[in-house]
């Protein structure tokens, strides 16, 4: 144990020497308490990934990723092909409507608006917006697109887009503000105009941490079901037309076959589940792998 | 600091009315300037207009049933769709409830962390402890209700009996151990508690960051140790900000929505006794929504209104805490 507080054996004599029991004793419960919090949250990540991992790897097979999903939900059988291409259409939708609107912000906040009241109020409402519940953006999109054109996939992308904006405009002027100001300045001494500047300079030099945060808001939407419970529909079949009728997802899937007793559709959820994890932790490891790349080149 | 800033440098070159310098570009060009910053502005305003749009064209959907149910959609607890009977008291006390026990729950643990991964651990552990939680934080919230239906809710049921049991007729114990429900009030709360450790964990770790070191050194200088230079020098600094991180922490859990929907219960009801089914707003809304029309849908779009009001509140007053907070830390 001593080795997980940094004491080395000298330290902890010279603490021994030096300070009453009952500060020891209290120091030591305090160290108790850190390393215990630490082993409190390992305890749900390992069980539930545990159980994502042993009941879900059952149900992965070819059919799996290629068949519909099957009519009746109490019997074994069928894929859950529909929903895995749901997910990721759904999601790129998200992605493709959010991320330049996104970094266009960031660059707004931080090249231009700077300190003024305007950028202020847009940075303070992004944070504001990171805050408000998916559930509601499902809600909103149901009010403002769903009514008027009807379930289909390119809600659920409009709902998930809301709430990648905010995750994105905030990590991407992070990574300008790490754009050390001399590369502007060299830029505009070439004769460069600041919209050149911007694009040629500053925006490939922080390439890698923009990325890194498009990801994390890419495995967030991902694994979001409330924004497309109210947006997408139920679809059995393949649809891979996010403009045209009902398509399902994967988040979607779990919701609907954890509310059911019977096993064979619990199975299917921990497949979906098993899935879904799948994706999204690829897409944080990427985003991990990027941003350590990032620092590694920052720092060198 | 150089004597004027970049942007101040390019106004500067931008003087004198020689607008067709070969230097400065043309008149055209530089209107393909003043045109990206326009697009970016509207890039940035964009999150404004959502955020009115959102408030506007909801509370519009829901206008009927507010109209109907007055002040008493929020201060009644009698909700029978089939009646027309909206009253969304028992669903706010739910959320309340639920998010209170998660906070509770949730704050000794990442605050713990946050404090063996900045204080405690040796250098080589600090990275993985961070992977972790960023691990923690990546798995969907409909997994871990998955597995709050399938796996604890039955699990912790026999623990609920138990408690009920020892302490059920108890005074004061009583009142809050009572019940026997698997899908309940605290299994909610426990899912949320797991939910919103990794962002308060990160939060008040950012935080705890800002420290100086010469705070800690002074601290360790006078022969703290390392318990005494935490309650000396670390958290008196991050107070302001550790708060900031619980209150967006409680924002998260009570709009969280799916994990509670399956291990709530779904039972509208106000008791004090956590091992009891009950419900929250945001859980009413995804598990009716579908065998909703008219009113009824209108309702618990209402109830959407309602749940977006109460996190914006918790989220301004977090980020301006937060923002004070850093604006202290950076001697501004």
């Amino acid at each position: 144990m001593t080795d997980l507080f940094l004491e080395s054996e000298a330290e902890r004599l010279l603490l021994d020497a030096t300070t009453s029991r009952s500060r020891r004793v209290k120091n030591r419960l305090a160290s108790i308490w850190m390393l215990g919090s630490l082993v409190v949250a390992l305890i749900p990540l390992t069980l539930v990934i545990g159980y994502v991992l042993f009941k879900g790897a059952g149900e992965l097979s070819l059919a799996w990723f290629t068949e519909d999903l099957p009519s009746i939900t109490r019997k074994p059988g069928g894929g859950m092909g529909p929903a895995i291409v749901g997910t990721l259409l759904i999601t790129a939708g998200a992605a493709i409507l959010s991320v330049p609107l996104g970094i266009l912000g960031a660059v707004y906040l931080h090249e231009y608006g700077g300190k003024t009241y305007t950028a202020r109020l847009v940075r303070f409402m992004a944070d504001v917006m990171t805050g408000v519940p998916s559930i509601v953006m499902g809600l909103f999109i149901y009010t403002v697109w769903t009514l008027q054109f009807g379930l289909e996939g390119i809600g659920g992308s409009l709902a998930l887009a809301c709430l990648m904006l905010p995750i994105i405009i905030r990590s991407t002027e992070e990574m300008l503000r790490l754009v050390p100001d001399e590369l502007r300045q060299a830029s505009y001494a070439l004769g460069n105009r600041k919209w050149r500047t911007i694009f040629t300079v500053v925006l490939p030099a922080s390439f890698g941490g923009i990325t890194s945060g498009v990801m994390i808001a890419i495995a967030r939407a991902a694994g979001e079901t409330a924004p497309l419970v109210f947006t997408i529909g139920a679809a059995r079949n393949l649809n891979l037309n996010l403009f045209d009728g009902p398509m399902t997802a994967l988040s979607v899937q779990i919701f609907g076959n954890a509310q059911t007793p019977f096993d064979a559709a619990q199975a299917r959820a921990w497949g979906a589940a098993l899935t879904l994890v799948g994706i999204v932790f690829l897409f944080t490891i990427l985003a991990r792998v990027i941003s350590a790349r990032v620092a590694r080149r920052h720092n060198a | 600091m150089s004597p004027l800033s970049t942007d101040e440098l390019v106004v500067s070159r931008e003087l004198p009315g020689d607008n067709g310098s070969v230097l400065l570009g043309s008149a055209a060009r530089r209107r393909g300037d003043t045109l990206f910053r326009g697009v970016a502005l509207g890039a940035g305003l964009v999150v404004l207009i959502v955020l009115a749009l959102i408030a506007a064209s909801t509370t519009k959907e829901a206008w009927p049933a507010f109209q109907q149910e007055g002040l008493s959609f929020v201060t009644s607890s009698t909700w029978i769709p089939s009646e027309g009977k909206f009253g969304a008291l028992a669903f706010i006390y739910g959320t309340i409830l639920s998010s209170f026990i998660a906070v509770v729950l949730a704050v000794p643990v990442s605050l713990g962390i946050a404090l063996y991964a900045n204080e405690a651990a040796p250098r080589r552990l600090r990275r993985p402890v961070v992977y972790v939680m960023d691990l923690l934080a990546a798995i969907p919230s409909v997994v871990y209700g998955l597995w709050g239906i399938i796996v604890l809710a039955p699990a912790i049921k026999p623990v609920y009996e138990a408690i009920n049991g020892a302490v059920g007729g108890v005074p004061v114990l009583g009142w809050f151990f009572n019940g026997t429900s698997g899908r309940s009030f605290m299994t909610a709360g426990i899912i949320l508690a797991i939910m919103i450790t990794p962002i308060v964990t990160s939060l008040s770790r950012e935080v705890i960051a800002t420290v100086p070191s010469a705070q800690r050194e002074a601290a360790y200088g006078m022969g703290a140790t390392r318990w005494e230079m935490i309650r000396a020098a670390v958290l008196p600094w991050s107070r302001g900000g550790i708060t900031g991180a619980v209150m967006l922490g409680l924002g998260r859990a009570m709009g969280e929505t799916i994990a509670v929907a399956l291990v709530i219960g779904s039972q509208a009801q106000i008791t004090t006794h956590l091992f009891e089914a009950g419900d929250s707003m945001a859980a009413v809304i995804v598990n009716q929504f579908g065998e909703s029309s008219g009113i009824h849908r209108s309702a618990l779009i209402g109830l959407g209104v309602v749940l977006f009001i109460v996190t914006i509140l918790v989220n301004v007053s977090a980020r301006s805490i937060v923002t004070r907070f850093d604006r202290r830390s950076r001697g501004v």
